[in-house]
């Protein structure tokens, strides 16, 4: 079979309007750039005051903005061909489209469901009234509909992302599959790689690994930092001094180095980052507990049935997951043990949360120390309210936007991080599929065959980019009032 | 501002010396130094070799004492025949007979940094070559990214919510958002590869080590520094647009400053001042890029010695590595501090 083009039957009619309207965009943004330089020149009235004058700059403007409409809407198109009958006709950006047909839905569905009840959804509601937090949340939300069919229900993918069929190695993005029986997907969309594996299918299935982890680790970094952040900044003294020296100590690691020293099998074998997970996984529980009980002290019935209700699950979770036959850690006998974590994914989690836990803390502590001084505080100490209590529930929830705002930044610094540790073949198995382990195989075959190594680059780069714009979409918002 | 810098440096020792210690305990783990041995002896040598050679090479005394060894305050392990000859030790070069000149301390407050396994060369030699070859590319890293940074940071700063404004922050979110391992791949791919054909620049740096030209290494710097350039320049729009707004800028606006002097003159001194700390304070950052950065390009400077330090558990190597990067982050830190105070008289420390 005769390979696909990118851009299918459409093509050969799309493609020259496609050049021309992108040649006319980047000519008029340039133009529009350099004249929103130059001084506006202003016309006298008749009447003393002076207009600005709407000359060569709006009409640069107007071009430009028809140009970026144009373009936004034949990316549409080239996505849409997607529907067109028969995979030749396709081509390789519509028959992807086509995989992805139940993001797609889901995308149009929260959209809709979203901008139909914004201005009941708070915080997140106010994300639809501003275009670039609109575009973060889609791409954001794009991976997580693509994780979530892809860990869930395993569609999208064509191929099984860790077999290798022969005869496809290195093959560029489009080849037919060698020998397809008629039940298998025909091509490999986005190329085969070194050891002849489906690029689509990996990059997809590798959104899963991400997904799982890099949300989970920054919330457990939040609770770690919050529950030790709180009291540094609102007790202070000698707490405060030896506690911001630990997260200083941490903070004066070379990331890369910290992750040597914690991921290496031998340093595993020893069980230090098991010990670890044990007092890390704790701090959540911790927080729940305080929280719940500085809020509910003065009624124990109610405190204590709450508290159950939270603690006995979570705590089995807890104990669940630190405890692991193959690890040193290892208490729980199997029958109650609920699951284990595969492979490296605990030495990888661990050692994430290790690393953002500092600045997590850092920035907690000062937002305290500022909302310390506030007259509601105050108010709490006079009424006699426990230092707890004022903390969580007081300060903290006065400290939320720029919390949120972080906590979105964050998670994209982890799937950074998660991609570095891919990338020196740390912690995760060398087969998986996840982004930082697949850019760190393709790469030494760079320069002659870029696909392997540019298709999860551009997809890491897709969704830290959309964290980062939602995060300041969320900040722009939650200044306004 | 004296008591200031003491008690600075005071809190840099400390941590230097608990960062090093808690390196120096991970590092000597019992497998750790099961695979040394194994790396130095013979690769099939049974638990009995193994724990034989660790006690014949003064592996056997407790972390803490081996610590004092290597900081050099502790004397040296020996080692003694049957006879009580001293045959062997820790300030003894390999094959000496001299053993009385040997010295009593040698760690590094002697400036014995011990040798490398992997490279066999002494640590200091190695470090101070990589550092060097490092130092250069951060040299043009710097040239390159910081007056890039400013200007865009500055021009999108001056006036906020323009379209300037708009389209100057919204790359510098991009490049922010785009690890050095991503925007090496898709340079390299872009520029280096036969596939794209736009061969102008080479995907390795290897050769730049010797002498750098603009053709193999410019990617490697521009690698580095777009991550940088996004953050720097969100500072200081940040701090600009905040300028922009202050009473004083207004006083000169209303008494009729033209807009290029309110910007060159008024805004631009005092717009600089958190930027100038949050470069600084960008050196921990840039470390860990080059790190990303010379194992991609293949560039052997201080980063890839630290990949290949840790990736071999080469104790000294990774010991030498981590007191230079650690001293190097806590320097940058104590600049930012002084710096910061002394571009702002409103601050004073007492």
């Amino acid at each position: 079979m005769e390979p696909l083009t990118w851009t299918g039957a459409l093509g050969p009619v799309l493609n020259p309007i496609f050049l021309a309207t992108a040649a006319v965009l980047i000519l008029s943004a340039l133009a529009s750039m350099v004249m929103s330089l130059l001084p506006t020149g202003h016309v006298p009235q008749g009447n003393g005051t002076m207009v600005a004058r709407s000359g060569t700059a709006e009409w640069t403007r107007r071009v430009m903005l028809w140009a970026l409409w144009a373009l936004i809407a034949l990316l549409v198109i080239y996505l849409a061909t997607g529907l067109l009958p028969g995979i030749d006709n396709k081509g390789i950006i519509g028959a992807v489209s086509a995989r992805f047909l139940p993001v797609w839905i889901a995308l149009i569905v929260t959209y809709a469901v979203s901008i139909a009840y914004k201005r009941k959804l708070g915080l997140y509601g106010k994300l639809f009234d501003n275009p670039i937090g609109m575009i973060g949340f889609g791409l954001v939300m794009f991976w997580v509909f693509t994780a979530l069919s892809v860990g869930i229900f395993d569609w999208i993918v064509t191929h099984d992302p860790l077999t290798a069929v022969s005869g496809m190695k290195n093959k560029f993005p489009g080849t037919a599959l060698r020998g397809a029986e008629p039940e298998d997907y025909p091509y490999y969309l986005l190329g085969g790689d070194t050891l002849a594996r489906d690029v689509f299918s990996r990059m997809v299935a590798g959104s899963f690994v991400v997904v799982r982890i890099a949300p989970l680790a920054t919330l457990f970094a939040f609770m770690v930092g919050i529950t030790l952040g709180l009291p540094a900044g609102y007790v202070g003294g000698r707490l405060d001094i030896f506690l911001s020296f630990l997260a200083n100590l941490i903070l004066a690691f070379p990331v890369i180095l910290l992750f040597y020293l914690l991921v290496t099998p031998e340093i595993v074998q020893t069980g230090i980052p098991s010990y670890l997970a044990l007092v890390l996984f704790l701090f959540p529980l911790v927080f729940l507990t305080v929280l719940i009980n500085s809020r509910y002290f003065t009624t124990p019935n109610k405190r204590s049935l709450i508290l159950a209700l939270v603690l006995l699950p979570l705590g089995w979770l807890y104990v669940s997951l630190v405890s692991d036959q193959e690890t040193p850690v290892s208490f729980l006998p199997a029958a109650l043990d609920l699951f284990n974590i595969p492979g490296g994914i605990l030495v990888v989690f661990v050692s994430v949360v290790f690393v953002n836990a500092p600045t997590v803390f850092r920035i907690v502590r000062g937002l305290v120390m500022d909302i310390k001084t506030r007259d509601y505080v105050a108010a709490a100490q006079t009424r006699g309210e426990g230092t707890w209590y004022i903390m969580l529930w007081e300060i903290l929830p006065n400290a939320r936007g720029p919390l949120i705002v972080d906590f979105c930044l964050r998670i994209g610094y982890t799937t950074i991080l998660l991609g570095t540790l891919g990338f020196f073949g740390l912690g995760l198995p060398p087969d998986s599929p996840d982004w930082g382990t697949t850019i760190n195989a393709g790469r030494k075959l760079l320069s002659i065959y870029p696909h392997a190594a540019m298709v999860p680059a551009l997809a890491l780069l897709s969704l830290v980019l959309g964290l980062n714009l939602m995060a300041d979409g969320l900040r722009e918002e939650s200044l306004k009032d | 501002m004296l008591f200031f810098l003491l008690k600075r440096t005071g809190t840099m020792l400390l941590t230097a010396l608990c960062l090093s210690f808690i390196v120096f305990v991970l590092t000597n783990l019992e497998p750790n130094l099961e695979k040394v041995a194994k790396y130095e002896g013979n690769a099939r040598m049974s638990d009995q070799e193994v724990s034989n050679w660790l006690k014949n090479n003064g592996f056997n005394q407790p972390s803490l004492i081996r610590y004092g060894e290597w900081l050099g305050v502790w004397p040296g392990w020996t080692r003694t025949d049957e006879a009580g000859q001293v045959v062997a030790g820790r300030c003894i070069p390999k094959g000496s007979r001299d053993v009385a000149a040997a010295a009593r301390f040698c760690g590094i407050l002697q400036g014995e940094w011990g040798s490398s396994r992997v490279f066999r060369e002494d640590v200091s030699t190695i470090i101070a070559i990589r550092l060097g070859l490092t130092g250069k590319m951060m040299f043009w890293v710097m040239l390159l990214m910081v007056p890039s940074a400013l200007v865009i940071g500055v021009l999108a700063g001056m006036r906020e919510g323009s379209r300037l404004d708009r389209s100057l922050s919204t790359f510098s979110i991009a490049s922010t958002a785009t690890p050095e391992y991503v925007s090496g791949v898709i340079l390299i791919a872009i520029f280096a590869s036969s596939a794209v054909g736009l061969k102008w620049f080479k995907g390795t740096a290897t050769s730049a080590m010797d002498h750098a030209t603009f053709e193999n290494f410019f990617l490697p710097v521009l690698t580095i520094a777009l991550y940088g350039i996004g953050y720097v320049a969100r500072m200081t729009r940040a701090s600009m647009a905040e300028v922009m707004t202050a009473q004083y800028v207004r006083t000169a606006r209303l008494k009729g400053v033209t807009f290029p002097n309110i910007v060159m003159k008024h805004a631009l001194r005092n717009a600089l001042i958190a930027p100038f700390t949050v470069i600084m304070l960008q050196f921990p950052w840039l470390l860990n890029g080059v790190v990303i950065v010379e194992t991609l390009f293949n560039y052997k400077g201080f980063g890839w010695s630290l990949v290949q330090a840790a990736g071999n558990n080469d104790i000294d190597l990774l010991l030498g590595i981590s007191v230079v990067s650690v001293i190097v982050v806590l320097v940058t830190q104590l600049i930012s501090d002084i710096g910061y105070v002394y571009l702002n008289p409103r601050i004073r420390i007492t």
